[in-house]
């Protein structure tokens, strides 16, 4: 590759950008008793240096679980343990038990900064690099700007509190789509060991493999790769949770604080179906909890259904992608105890299809962005966040021409028209549709961004701004999650008619 | 859509590198600053809130105003925007006063006015034509130019982390040189009349903008050897060009004039007072001096030859100290350092217009190296004014490096030779700005960012330049590699050391003179290539 160059003098700006937005403030910057997943992770390291293993999921005198209790699989808690020991050799006040609570300095701000950066720099950019150069199809140039524009994704660079997982998952998609299937579920099982919301993508992996593993021959080939990746899932498991299987009590009290069914159908203001429709009806508290819980359950399921039926049937590393998309879409918005920033989970998938659909992943990932405005509003990260967005779509713009590239087969749904058109001959301003929806969308989001920042809500619903933002949101949302099933389903069908003309 | 599609300009390159590089602009907005922002902001204040008359006379800050009388109204201006921002920093008795809005105020204002910087670069890609290689947008001249200016290093560091508003004087500059390219002598004149009375530093270059117009505009032809036709000597153009630079002047001193302040502002403009270097050395000439001077009067302490009562207490490393004492060799005085660098400059500056009668070189030779590339030669005389006002000049800045930098950059896409001396020259100038941003969070911006300057400058010309020589040889490899270490040895590794607290002052000193010697060998095979080019033309003409 002669234009490696390129992709260094890339790699550097997503670093700088990087560190430049770090030097902002941070979640709960200064604001006792609770501060805010900063220091929620500062004190995981606290605990986990502190406490032995045994006590790290427990409630006890020197872990109250109220206060930023570890709530992450263990991988996480062993990254913190890692951290802890570097920050013990700068600094041992910075994880002393009890009396570190709500510790903040400069030095420390740049301490836990520079972990965050560390592990990007090892986990998340070197996958995203190796993704772009395996991207079959396209010319180095392109490669290069779709590293960029995967780089500069503001979402993941705003909300810059170890999103280690993502990193792991995208090294997942990585092994899977370079045909390393057993490097890719290990991958993608330490990335679930990560965080629990990795689940959001779950099923399409397991989906694909299957799929694979029928399209062998259950018989012959397919059967021996199945018995290997469970191992690998299996050992992986094992390996990550050795120390809490020595009791039976250990393994439920980590499954119970990794799963808290108890905390409602969602939290603050979340950008999906149940907080949008809470609008109209106040559903978190007519309804009983378990109801709830079902409704949920049901609806997730039936939305994912088709998009993971489809992949079993016709497993390929295009569908596979997609169905990340619209799998992870489906959980964030009909899912349980959704929090606003999972939305980033739906985001990285569509940092992958960036080159094959570019003018509606762009448009999705400024969406994502603007459905945590409050939140980012909240850490006063209002100036990085428009700068931030607004150099990504710049690279967008610049480096795939996304206004040039609307056309209906552009947007991959040139066999859905078509088939429309069978029962309505007239169906032929889709592109045009999605065009105008663009523009309208955008206005909505410049005007509403516009209006949180510069207008004081009316007392009477102090949440007005916040609650708009959630349900602009949620309806951009809801169109996306119809589009990319439309993509998955068609795709198919038209892989079949080639299929039968063939 | 089309419309949007115009307006964001899709495919218009030039538009997103400088959109981009005023988002990382505005993402360095909450980094570290230094004096230099106070400095402006008193300045803001005084001519807010101040008559003219005490404009050069206030000085209940140490900040005094010391830059020429432009600059002050371009203060003066700022400071009726700044009023809504945040009124208390127009006030003169409110010292280190800094609020977040008077922050924003000041960031963006050096942000807005880069704006001339852009267009500036923009009308010099027009005018330049590089070595044309590849159909590929990356490979093309115009496009490494317009990087290699707008994301210059220096400049990003020095304006939008240091705090400076060199961002736009540079572009009146660049604009300059691209009106004189263009054959628009009297606007060019203008522009750079304008801009030495904003700041005086860019009297360095201003022989080479005088030669040159004397040469190229005031004679309106050459004899067809490409010597100078005495008779076609224009006096019209001379007196147009001689009222232009009247009249600029007159509007900026006259007021002071009138109010009898001349002497007063001088003194300001022009501080003798302070010493031959820096606290920090600058990597120049006198850095290699007062090293010599270090070693020697080290060795001869331990042989000796010398009695330690009679040394000097002050050292000059100590970072306090105006005035210094050589202990060995002869110390240096102002008048000494400006003879070097007349020296230095006139030499050049009779190269450049080609009057061989002071050099003894056949007429014919020059017009086939000069006559074709006039304003090259101009800009490669420039050039040389600025470095070799930057190796000897008294009391040199390190960030007078750039106005080396920044013209060097117009010719590195022409000729692999001078993208050779650019390269050299960038890369040890840039990584003495280094000790500008000491403070931790800033250090992996700095590094970061020429990383990427760096990388990008050294490969994108050597794309350029592929066919031909390779563009360093090992010698020069391995010194510009050494830069790395260095940057370990004086960052991470020297404050883990128990000489952090006994020789505080040796990182800078490292850095200083490692850089000077990188900048003097730059700054000597510039000189050289100037003559060597002559010697070529001879030949070829033979």
């Amino acid at each position: 590759m002669e234009k490696w160059y390129l992709m260094t003098v890339v790699v550097l700006i997503g670093l700088t950008v990087r560190w430049t937005v770090s030097l902002n403030s941070y979640s709960g910057a200064g604001k006792p008793p609770m501060f805010g997943d900063y220091e929620a992770q500062r004190h995981w390291q606290e605990i986990t240096f502190n406490l032995p293993v045994k006590q790290w999921y427990f409630n006890s005198s020197d872990n109250n679980l109220q206060y930023w209790g570890l709530d992450y699989p263990p991988l996480t808690a062993y990254h913190s343990l890692l951290c802890a020991y570097v920050a013990k050799f700068i600094n041992p006040d910075w994880i002393a038990l009890h009396t570190s609570r709500g510790y903040e300095s400069q030095a420390h701000k740049l301490f836990m900064r520079t972990t965050v950066l560390i592990a990007d720099l090892l986990i998340y950019i070197p996958a995203v690099v190796l993704y772009c150069c395996c991207l079959k199809e396209i010319s180095t140039k392109k490669k290069i700007a779709n590293a960029l524009c995967i780089l500069l994704y503001p979402g993941l660079i705003l909300i810059d509190y170890g999103h280690f997982h993502l990193g792991f998952a995208l090294w997942g998609v990585l092994g899977i789509s370079c045909d390393c299937d057993l490097l890719g579920s290990l991958a993608f099982c330490l990335a679930i060991n990560y965080k629990q919301m990795e689940l959001y993508h779950a099923l399409p992996f397991f989906c694909f493999l299957l799929g694979k593993c029928f399209k062998k021959g259950l018989k012959g080939k397919g059967f021996v790769l199945l018995v290997k990746l469970a191992c690998i899932v299996v050992a992986s498991f094992v390996l990550c949770w050795l120390p809490f299987f020595t009791e039976r009590e250990q393994t439920l009290q980590v499954l119970r604080r990794l799963f808290p069914v108890d905390r409602g159908l969602f939290e603050d203001k979340v950008a999906n179906i149940w907080c949008s429709f809470n609008v109209f009806l106040k559903i978190k508290d007519i309804l009983p909890r378990h109801i709830q819980l079902i409704m949920s359950f049901c609806s997730t399921f039936l939305s994912l259904l088709p998009a993971c039926i489809k992949l079993i049937l016709q497993p390929s590393s295009k569908g596979f992608k997609f169905t990340l998309v619209s799998c992870a879409l489906s959980f964030f918005l009909f899912s349980f105890q959704v929090h606003e920033k999972s939305i980033l989970l739906v985001s990285l998938p569509v940092c992958l299809v960036l080159s094959e659909i570019p003018f509606m992943s762009t448009w999705f990932l400024l969406v994502s962005t603007f459905s945590m405005l409050p939140l980012l509003l909240k850490d006063e990260l209002l100036m990085p966040s428009v700068v931030t967005t607004m150099a990504f779509f710049i690279a967008c713009v610049t480096s795939f021409s996304i206004f040039e590239k609307t056309s209906e087969e552009e947007l991959q749904l040139k066999s859905f028209s078509i088939s429309v058109r069978k029962y309505l001959p007239c169906f032929t301003f889709l592109s045009r549709i999605i065009q105008y929806l663009f523009l309208i969308s955008v206005i909505t989001m410049v005007l509403l961004t516009l209006m949180t920042v510069t207008l004081d809500p009316p007392q009477k619903l102090p949440d007005l701004f916040s609650v708009l933002v959630c349900f602009v949101s949620c309806l951009n949302f809801l169109f996306f999650l119809v589009y990319f099933n439309i993509i998955i389903m068609w795709d198919s069908k038209s892989g079949r008619n080639q299929k039968k003309i063939s | 859509m089309a419309a949007l599609t115009i307006a964001t300009g899709t495919g218009n390159w030039f538009s997103a590198l400088a959109l981009g590089v005023t988002l990382l602009k505005c993402l360095l907005i909450p980094t570290y600053h230094s004096t230099d922002f106070e400095v402006h902001r008193n300045w803001l204040a005084i001519t807010h809130s101040l008559p003219i008359s005490q404009w050069y006379y206030e000085a209940t800050s140490e900040w005094t105003l010391d830059y020429p009388p432009f600059f002050a109204w371009f203060e003066y201006i700022l400071s009726h925007v700044a009023k809504y921002f945040d009124q208390e920093m127009l006030n003169v008795h409110n010292l280190n006063y800094s609020s977040s809005r008077t922050l924003l105020f000041q960031r963006f204002s050096v942000i807005f006015m880069d704006v001339l910087f852009v267009y500036a670069v923009r009308e010099c890609c027009k005018c330049i034509d590089g070595k044309k290689v590849g159909k590929e947008l990356t490979e093309k001249p115009k496009f490494i130019l317009s990087v290699l200016l707008l994301w210059n290093f220096g400049l990003l560091i020095v304006d939008h982390i240091h705090f400076q508003y060199n961002g736009f004087l540079f572009g009146l500059m660049l604009l300059s040189i691209a009106r004189l390219f263009q054959k628009r002598h009297m606007e060019g004149a203008f522009l750079f009349a304008v801009l030495l009375h904003f700041k005086h530093i860019y009297l360095y270059v201003a022989p080479a903008y005088g030669v040159y117009l004397l040469r190229s505009y005031c004679f309106t032809a050459n004899k067809p050897d490409g010597s100078i036709r005495w008779k076609s000597f224009s006096f019209v153009r001379v007196i147009s060009l001689g009222l232009v630079v009247f009249l600029v002047s007159a509007l900026s001193l006259g007021p002071f004039l009138a109010l009898n302040q001349l002497p007063q502002v001088f003194s300001r403009l022009f501080p003798f007072k302070r010493g031959l270097c820096h606290a920090y050395w600058a990597p120049n000439f006198w850095a290699l001096y007062n090293a010599l001077d270090k070693v020697l009067s080290v060795i001869g302490l331990k042989l000796k030859f010398l009695d330690p009562n009679n040394i000097p207490k002050a050292s000059m490393t100590s970072g306090l100290v105006q005035q210094f004492q050589h202990t060995v060799l002869p110390s240096v005085t102002p008048l000494a350092t400006l003879i070097c660098t007349l020296i230095a400059i006139l030499v050049q500056a009779i190269l450049l217009p080609q009057p061989p009668e002071y050099l003894g070189i056949q007429p014919s030779i020059f017009c086939l190296w000069f006559k074709p590339q006039g304003p090259r030669g101009f800009l490669r005389c420039l050039t040389l004014c600025a470095l070799s006002s930057f190796m000897f000049g008294w009391h040199v800045h390190e960030k007078a490096i750039l106005l080396a930098i920044l013209p060097m950059s117009l010719l590195s896409v022409g000729k692999a030779g001078d993208a050779s001396i650019f390269l050299i020259l960038t890369t040890t100038g840039h990584y003495s700005l280094f000790p500008l941003l000491f403070t931790a969070p800033e250090l992996p911006i700095k590094i970061l960012l020429m990383l990427l300057f760096t990388i990008y400058s050294i490969s994108s010309l050597k794309t350029l330049f592929r066919k031909e020589k390779p563009l360093f040889n090992w010698m020069e490899t391995f010194y510009l590699l050494g830069l790395g270490p260095l940057e370990v040895c004086c960052e991470f590794v020297f404050p883990f050391t128990s000489w952090k607290v006994k020789y505080p002052f040796i990182p800078l000193l490292l850095t200083s003179v490692y850089c000077a010697v990188g900048i003097t060998y730059a700054w000597f095979k510039l000189y050289v290539s100037v003559l060597i080019d002559s010697a070529i033309g001879k030949t070829k003409k033979q």
